[in-house]
């Protein structure tokens, strides 16, 4: 491309980034954690993948839910889908820029009708499995 | 705070030192300068180069937040040292260093180049779709119209963002928050018709699609700029036109 800046013939100091990069900020461990949350994501799917392909035999549906090491997955996997799922939200204002005329509408607003549709869709999804299920 | 007190204060400066001249490696060198409740880290360095050491090179020019010259990283975290109080930091040692992720010259000096050619890149100038001569007038738009990049214009070019950003550290070839800030600022300009040839440069890994959205960038932006954001809108767009362009093929 034309008009480069041409390059300097110094000797300029590079300074390397270690691989443990992510350890050095508090914002970067936190960008990290978030990043790793999409494990348990993943895993709890894949075990709602099991669970549904066990829903006609009650005994192996429930000899699933009863196992050890599928009781911990769930207890580590709540607090990791919540900080993901609420960490997505706060973003959500940054990716949806709505504007009213000259105004943009608030990011407090965005996020919160977020917020309502992910508490309308938990409350239908609780609904079914108490009163349907 | 009697004014004496203050006056018998110190501050203790960890400076970074590369003189390629003279070393290969770079050092770190301490001064001692006086606290003063008003002074900011550019206050502090100037005392440096004015009284105890005048080889010590760094850039600075406005003084008020305007010129983007001074970033410098103060305690690890990417500053404009005329915004950076001492006595945010006082009575701690202060270690300024040069603006991370990017190559030193000297000192505090960084080697720019890099992002100059990225804003060519991106082409982060007005192109008017249609030229029309002076004598048919300006090119008008609205309010509404110019709210809509209006916060993009506020990018000063300090390179702060680029040195919060994890992904430019690791991969210098990554377009980077500012430059692609300032791609959104003139692709949102109703006036502006290039949007089709910067695409082809951010609409790329390196560019938008190498953000992995850690969002430090718009965390230390001292102008609130917010270049994650807008490197995630130009995202949404991108997908759209990728997905207009599967069903409508023919349309431009």
């Amino acid at each position: 491309m034309a008009n480069k800046q041409p390059t300097r013939a110094g000797k300029d100091y590079v300074r390397t980034v270690p691989n443990t990069w992510w350890l050095k900020k508090k914002t970067y461990a936190l960008f990290m954690v978030r990043e790793l949350t999409c494990i348990f994501v993943g895993g709890y799917a894949l075990f709602l993948l099991a669970l549904v392909s066990r829903a006609g035999d009650e005994a192996a549906f429930e000899a699933l839910l009863r196992t050890p090491l599928l009781i911990a997955l769930q207890i580590i996997a709540l607090p990791m889908v919540l900080y993901h799922s609420i960490t997505w939200i706060n973003l959500t204002p940054k990716v949806m820029v709505v504007f009213r005329g000259e105004d943009k509408v608030s990011p407090a607003l965005i996020a919160g009708v977020n917020y309502v549709a992910w508490a309308v869709v938990s409350g239908v999804i609780l609904w079914i499995a108490c009163c349907k299920g | 705070m009697a004014a004496s007190d203050t006056a018998k204060k110190t501050v203790s400066l960890e400076v970074f030192r590369y003189r390629p001249d003279q070393e290969d490696e770079p050092t770190f060198q301490t001064y001692e300068v006086p606290y003063k409740e008003d002074w900011v880290v550019l206050d502090a360095l100037n005392y440096v180069k004015d009284t105890l050491d005048g080889t010590l090179s760094y850039r600075w020019s406005c003084r008020m937040g305007v010129c983007g010259s001074c970033g410098m990283m103060v305690n690890g975290e990417p500053k404009l040292t005329c915004s950076a109080f001492l006595r945010d930091y006082y009575p701690n040692p202060i270690r300024i260093e040069p603006l991370t992720y990017f190559p030193v010259i000297r000192d505090l000096i960084i080697n720019m180049d890099d992002f100059m050619n990225k804003l060519t890149d991106v082409q982060a100038w007005l192109q008017p779709k249609e030229e029309k001569p002076v004598s048919e007038g300006e090119y008008l738009q609205t309010p509404a119209e110019l709210a809509h990049y209006k916060q993009y214009t506020m990018c000063i070019n300090c390179m702060l963002c680029y040195s919060a950003c994890p992904v430019y550290g690791r991969h210098p070839s990554f377009m980077g928050p500012a430059a692609i800030a300032l791609a959104q600022r003139y692709n949102l300009d109703s006036r502006d018709g290039a949007a089709d040839q910067r695409a082809e440069v951010i609409f790329t890994h390196d560019g938008i699609w190498g953000c992995t959205f850690v969002g430090d960038c718009s965390r230390v932006c001292p102008k609130h700029v917010d270049p994650a954001g807008a490197i995630q809108q130009a995202k949404v767009t991108a997908t759209q036109d990728w997905y207009k362009s599967l069903l409508m093929p023919k349309q431009k």
